[in-house]
Formats: C-alpha cells, structure tokens, sequence
C-alpha cells in the first residue's frame, strides 16, 4: 500500500468542510476566527502536497505556504486586537447582539 | 512501497485531523474548541515533517501552534466568564450550515476521487538541496526566476502596519 496524494487530500477536504460548517454557525466572535483557522490551515495543507507529489524539483508550494502562514498569523493578531477592543466597549462577542453598525 | 513506520504515522495523524477538526467546530465550550485546534495544527506540522519540508513544519509549530493558538486563549479568556457554555444554536441554522458544509465537501470530493488519475503519483525522493535552509534562503532573498524578493520585502511592510495598527487598536484613550 502507497501513500499516494489523494489520501493527503481527504484529511484536508474534512477540515476545509468542518471550518465551512463552523464559520457559518458559530455566533461568537472568536469561534468564527477558530473555523476561518481550519479553513486556511487545509489550504496549506493542500499547496505543500501538491508541490510535493507533483513538482518535488521546485518549491514554490512550500513559499506559498510560509507567506500564507505569516499574513494568517498578523490577520488573526488584528483581528483578535479588534474583538478585544469591541468587547471593552460593549461588553459582547456575540454577532447577533452586536447590531449597532447595521443600517 | 511505503514503509510500515510511515503508514501508521499517516493514519494516526488523519484520524487526529479528522476528529479534532469536527470536534473544534462541534464543542460548546470554546477553550475546549481552541484546545482542539491545537491538536489540529500539531497534525499539520507532522503531515509537513512526513512531506519533507522540515523547516515549514517547525515555522507551522512555532508560529500557528506557539503564536496564534496562545493569542485566541488570551482572547478567550479575556473576553469570557471561565465555566459559562456558548448558547445552543437554533437548529435551522445548524442544519443551513451542514447543508451549505456537506455540500461543498460532496462537489470537492467527486472531483478528487473522479480526476484521481494525477493522485495516482507516488512520493519521489526529494534533491537533497531544495530542503535546506541555505537554499530557502537563497530563494527567499533572490531576484531570478523562482525567487522571492518582492513578496518577501512586501510580507515585512505588512508585518509593520500590522503592529502599528495593533498598537493603535490596542491603546487605552
């Protein structure tokens, strides 16, 4: 038995659906950031694997994967920074009970 | 033919994968949910070790497992009363959500297991010079074909108004 690309893919594929699910029901704030985590994470995943079965002479899924980890890292940084600020204000994370910008 | 060591590690790490990420998305209590996307992340780091990539899996530990999962228990702790659980979901949004999920997996799926002639391929042995950490560095820092100077210089301004713009949220007026 070989480990061939597609059983990278499948682990990966569940990941990206759980991180759909959760970004769409989750009400809290700091769950949706959690879900997009998983979402980007299987990405990842999928850029190196495929660099690596398909084209192991260059490297360009690997440097994709290094940038997209670093702007994940300084946009979960902010976002979390906003989220903080936003509950010191209005003493919620809940995006239903968070209405005032809504037109 | 794989290895026997290198079998059981794949299935250890998908099985990890798998329950980890339904459960992060599943649990009521969020720290249980950040814990369990630790786990996940840890996976990650094993599948870029397994790949070869040895200096991605250490950025991946370092950085995602070191950095961003400390900053949501902060966030968490800081934004929530330790012991209180999330609010049940009214169960048409739960269903909207699985639906809209189940979905996107059942399309994606098809197409990798109906095209899987490319999957086909087996792991190669990798040039021994395109993992190193003098060639990344040279690729990083490089203007040729295949380098990385732009995207480089570009991450480090973004890198840069991403404190200055933390310091600004984050200040106390």
């Amino acid at each position: 038995m070989n480990l061939t690309l597609l059983m990278y893919l499948v682990p990966s594929l569940v990941m990206f659906g759980c991180g759909v699910y959760g970004f769409l029901t989750r009400k809290n704030m700091i769950a949706i950031m959690i879900s997009l985590e998983l979402m980007l994470n299987s990405v990842d995943i999928n850029f190196v694997v495929f660099n690596r079965y398909l084209f192991p002479d260059q490297m360009d899924g690997m440097f994709f994967t290094l940038f997209a980890i670093g702007i994940a890292a300084a946009e979960t940084a902010l976002a979390l920074a906003i989220i903080i600020n936003v509950y010191r204000v209005a003493r919620k994370v809940d995006i239903n009970e968070l209405t005032k910008l809504k037109f | 033919m794989e290895s026997v060591g290198n079998l059981i590690l794949y299935f250890v790490v998908a099985l990890v994968i798998i329950v980890c990420s339904v459960l992060t998305v599943t649990t009521r209590q969020i720290l249980r949910s950040a814990t369990y996307l630790l786990f996940v992340l840890f996976a990650t780091a094993v599948i870029y070790f397994q790949m070869d990539y040895a200096f991605l899996g250490a950025v991946q530990i370092a950085v995602y497992a070191g950095g961003i999962v400390v900053l949501f228990v902060f966030a968490i702790l800081l934004t929530h009363q330790p012991g209180k659980d999330a609010h049940q979901v009214e169960s048409s949004r739960r269903v909207l959500g699985a639906v809209a999920a189940l979905l996107g997996v059942a399309v994606c799926g098809y197409g990798i297991f109906a095209y899987a002639n490319f999957c086909k391929c087996n792991l190669e042995q990798l040039p021994a010079d395109k993992v190193s950490i003098e060639s990344i560095g040279h690729f990083l820092l490089s203007t040729d074909k295949f380098g990385y100077l732009l995207p480089f210089e570009a991450i480090s301004v973004l890198l840069l108004a991403c404190i200055i713009g933390g310091v600004v949220i984050a200040r106390r007026r």
